[in-house]
């Protein structure tokens, strides 16, 4: 096999894929391209399987069971402290830390858990997958829609499996659609509260209209900033989106959770977005403003730049952004010949100025090339220490693709694989994870390091720490 | 996998990505002056709410404005008075004990010259210095640093700063030599394996190679001497929630002021802390928004001990990529706005003041009727703060430090 066609393999699997496993730079070299396009085809691309997970509105049920749960047992133990206290002849102060923290202790709260869980089923199928293309999908257009387990924990997993995962390869408007009525997203966004000021509802309340979503559809998710829109858009859109919202959790035992369309909320009559009227058809107004942002041409160049980026260079090439804006718009953005644009430009296969990987690429592209497992605590504490926690960007823009960000953090990486160095060296010799991962794209300067190490791990961190590996 | 002390989560981790410091060199010209000024940037990102923060008490539509969200100068948590105008919220009591002891100041009713509501091009235009968002990737106070030296006036043996944080803020990015710091929360790997792979980043990668060196150096700071509380107190943290948040402010703030103390340790600085969206439920005197001044409040008084002598030659500047509306929004909060307040601490400041030119809360002196007004420039206050602490030339200000501003003139006498 030609040292070439094995440097492709190894560009491919770092650049498009999650990292080469044993024996997959050899298995894809006579096709690199080839073979991630047939990853594109398997049957279920992008869907996992995740027996036991519970859906985002009954993971949100749970959650809330307990807190109500939680917040009872602390009212009755403050209760309690209080009546304790005033027999005392009122000389000590009732204790409500430790009637919360009694509460707490009683009620565990079940979040975490279900944090962990989708992180495993997440974190497994980047594992398993061949190339890994379509789960470095997955992971672009989960943080280019991003939303927070900061702010809703017990959905932000399940969103990802019911929002973005089945749409990944399919017309963006679908995926556009899916996104901002999930109940996550909404909640996440500060839709779920918001009302029309001349609605039912907002009439007889002192309640009233949030921008946010609107806003963030505009300017992240579709159109891009400063584009075509301005602040009254914002308002406009703003009102259409009005009555977008869940049922709640507390007396919904079957659907609390689940999208729900309510017309108290909505901002009666037409509204203007974009130069555009929309008469008011209830939910079909904020679904037709969806419909015509998703084919916009200024969405078609925004969602181009944003894919070069992340693939290929952080400054993307403007011949290759309009390659893929062109097919985006003339397929009325068809995800999959824009991913396969993609792939098909020679541009995105040049081997110099290679992007840093970010943290969590590079995370998993060391456990694939040391062919373990990862456990999900440990997993999403590392990516956290890395500054890239799993499902909790910083703010609704997601994570930055540059190399600026993040390659202040090269020493955290150097801890992180110095300690996943230590408990691999008893069992994996390095020269043969150098085959695996690097092939003939290893400088000799590399592997003149990995030879001289004073102790396996060490020869490994410096590895796993090579500007070959950690750049794709 | 790492193993870590703790597991972060909730707001400790949002806090986790966005704050951290960095810094570099001294300003030569001041330190020839007999001086040593150090100056710390502290970027509020999200949009504080300046009219929460700082609420003009005495004016006659404050109220009307606001409602019972409206700080007051009675009731359960009366504000903490500035002036006869202006009032402090009440969880900031160091940053009001140092107004009093003019060693703070206050700026009202300012903004950038960004004028739209994305928060992160107005970051990008607060941090970059430039009045258009995307057009640079380096900040003003890394280039404030490069107009120092391109007088010569640099510390010839170059950065004496370093790097372990995952996010450097875009302020003090550029050219200039930057070394960041970021609670460690791993055991670190041993000098010799920094040491072989910085001889490979050399040979292979400089820009790895720059940024391991950065990181290299700090550590070495760190353990010559009086840094004990840095690497080894993080796995102490208290519970979780805001006392978390509390204490990440503290601990982020204090070791940027033990760094900054030290005699041959950096003079300038930069940190961001997160979490100032309040569209929901911002509450006043107490809440949301009260209990992150709290513990800005907290990190305030950290820099301020542990800064020790060197607080009377310090100037904490902080500041934020826009205000929030004037009103109260649908949802208990308020929405991205225009003018708000930028907050300044240290023994260096001509302090007890606030600097204003109040615009008014009614409708038509709303911005687009929505938002307080912005009446100064931020950069003239940014740039009186470099020009008259750190000694950067004025030309400088103008032209590379704040391209386009040479019409806004640096505001004068804020150090003493």
């Amino acid at each position: 096999m030609a040292e070439s066609a094995k440097a492709v393999a190894a560009l491919a699997l770092h650049r498009f894929g999650m990292g080469p496993r044993e024996g997959s730079i050899a298995a894809i070299a006579s096709d690199p391209r080839g073979a991630l396009l047939a990853e594109l085809d398997k049957p279920g691309v992008g869907q996992v399987a995740a027996p036991g997970l519970a859906g985002s509105a009954m993971a949100f049920r749970k959650v809330a069971d307990a807190n109500a749960e939680r917040q009872a047992k602390r009212i009755v133990a403050a209760k309690v402290q209080k009546e304790a206290a005033m027999a005392a002849e009122g000389n000590q102060q009732p204790d409500n830390d430790m009637a919360s923290r009694a509460a707490a202790e009683a009620v565990p709260d079940p979040g975490r858990q279900i944090y962990l869980n989708e992180a495993r089923v997440r974190i497994d199928a980047a594992l398993a997958a061949e190339s890994g293309f379509a789960e470095r999908l997955v992971w672009f257009w989960s943080n280019h829609f991003c939303v927070s387990a900061d702010k809703i924990q017990s959905m932000s997993g399940a969103y990802e499996r019911e929002a973005i995962r089945p749409n990944i390869l399919g017309r963006f408007t679908d995926l556009l659609q899916a996104v901002e009525s999930h109940p996550c997203m909404l909640f996440y966004l500060d839709q779920a509260a918001s009302m029309g000021p001349n609605s039912i509802a907002g009439i007889n309340r002192t309640r009233g209209l949030n921008e946010n979503l609107a806003r963030e559809i505009l300017e992240l998710h579709t159109l891009g900033v400063r584009t075509v829109y301005t602040q009254d858009d914002i308002i406009s859109f703003a009102k259409v989106l009005t009555g977008w919202t869940f049922l709640p959790a507390g007396d919904n035992p079957e659907h609390g959770g689940e999208f729900s369309f309510n017309r108290r909320l909505h901002e009666p009559g037409p509204q203007t977005v974009v130069g555009k009227v929309y008469e008011d058809i209830g939910v079909e107004q904020g679904r037709t403003v969806l419909r015509d942002l998703a084919v916009h041409e200024a969405t078609a160049k925004h969602i181009a730049t944003k894919l070069v980026r992340h693939f290929v260079a952080d400054e993307p090439s403007p011949a290759v952004v309009d390659k893929l804006a062109a097919t985006f718009r003339d397929t009325g953005g068809d995800l999959r010949e824009v991913t396969k644009a993609l792939v098909s430009a020679p541009e995105a296969w040049i081997f110099a100025s290679r992007k840093l990987k970010r943290p969590s690429e590079w995370v998993i592209s060391m456990v694939r090339a040391a062919g373990t497992t990862a456990d999900p605590a440990r997993f999403t504490a590392g990516q956290a220490t890395l500054g890239e926690p799993l499902w909790r960007p910083p703010s609704p823009r997601g994570y930055a693709d540059d190399e600026a960000t993040w390659i202040d953090g090269v020493g955290q990486r150097l801890d992180i694989a110095n300690i996943f160095a230590e408990r691999i060296a008893g069992s994996i010799d390095p020269r043969l994870i150098i085959e695996t991962v690097l092939a003939s794209t290893i400088t000799p300067e590399t592997q003149q390091a990995v030879a001289r190490a004073e102790t396996r791990q060490q020869a490994l961190a410096l590895l796993f720490m090579s500007a070959e590996f950690q750049r794709r | 996998m790492a193993t870590c002390p703790h597991l972060p989560s909730r707001r400790e981790a949002l806090t986790g990505s966005g704050a951290l410091f960095a810094w570099t060199q001294f300003p030569k010209l001041a330190r020839a002056e007999g001086r040593d000024p150090r100056m710390l940037v502290i970027v509020l990102r999200g949009a504080l709410d300046g009219l929460g923060a700082v609420a003009p008490v005495g004016d006659p539509d404050w109220i009307s404005l606001r409602g019972d969200r409206a700080l007051v100068l009675d009731g359960p948590t009366p504000a903490l008075p500035l002036d006869s105008y202006f009032a402090l919220n009440a969880a900031m009591p160091n940053l009001h004990r140092l107004y009093k002891a003019q060693q703070a100041t206050i700026v009202h009713a300012t903004a950038t010259p960004y004028r739209e509501r994305s928060h992160f091009d107005g970051q990008d235009v607060l941090e970059s210095g430039f009045p258009q968002p995307g057009t640079v990737d380096t900040g003003w106070l890394n280039r404030a640093l490069l107009a120092m030296a391109s007088g010569g006036r640099v510390d010839p043996r170059g950065g004496r700063a370093v790097a372990v944080g995952p996010v450097t803020p875009l302020v003090v990015r550029g050219q200039a030599p930057v070394m960041s710091w970021a609670p460690p929360q791993i055991l670190p790997a041993s000098d010799d394996t920094q040491a072989r792979l910085l001889d490979l980043y050399h040979r292979t990668d400089p820009r790895l190679a720059k940024a391991l060196e950065s990181r290299i150096r700090l550590v070495a700071l760190g353990r010559a001497g009086g840094m004990d509380g840095v690497p080894s107190n993080v796995a102490q943290l208290p519970p979780p929630g805001i006392a978390r948040v509390r204490a990440y402010f503290a601990e982020a703030a204090g070791t940027a002021a033990r760094y900054l103390a030290r005699a041959d340790g950096p003079r300038v600085g930069a940190m961001g802390f997160v979490g100032w969206d309040t569209h929901i439920n911002e509450g006043a005197a107490s809440g949301q928004l009260a209990n992150l001044l709290g513990a800005l409040d907290g990190a305030l008084a950290a820099i301020e001990t542990n800064m020790g002598d060197s607080w009377r030659e310090t100037v904490v500047a902080v500041i934020t990529e826009f205000g929030r509306t004037a009103r109260i929004n649908g949802t208990d909060g308020t929405d991205h706005g225009t003018g708000t307040v930028a907050l300044l601490a240290g023994g260096a400041l001509q302090g007890g003041r606030i600097i204003a030119d109040w615009p008014g809360l009614k409708v038509a002196e709303l911005h687009e009727g929505r938002d307080l007004k912005a009446t100064i420039d931020l950069r003239a206050v940014l740039k009186g703060l470099l020009r008259d602490h750190l000694r950067v030339e004025e030309a400088a200000l103008g032209s590379t430090v704040f391209p386009g501003s040479t019409n806004v003139a640096p505001t004068a006498g804020l150090v003493g």
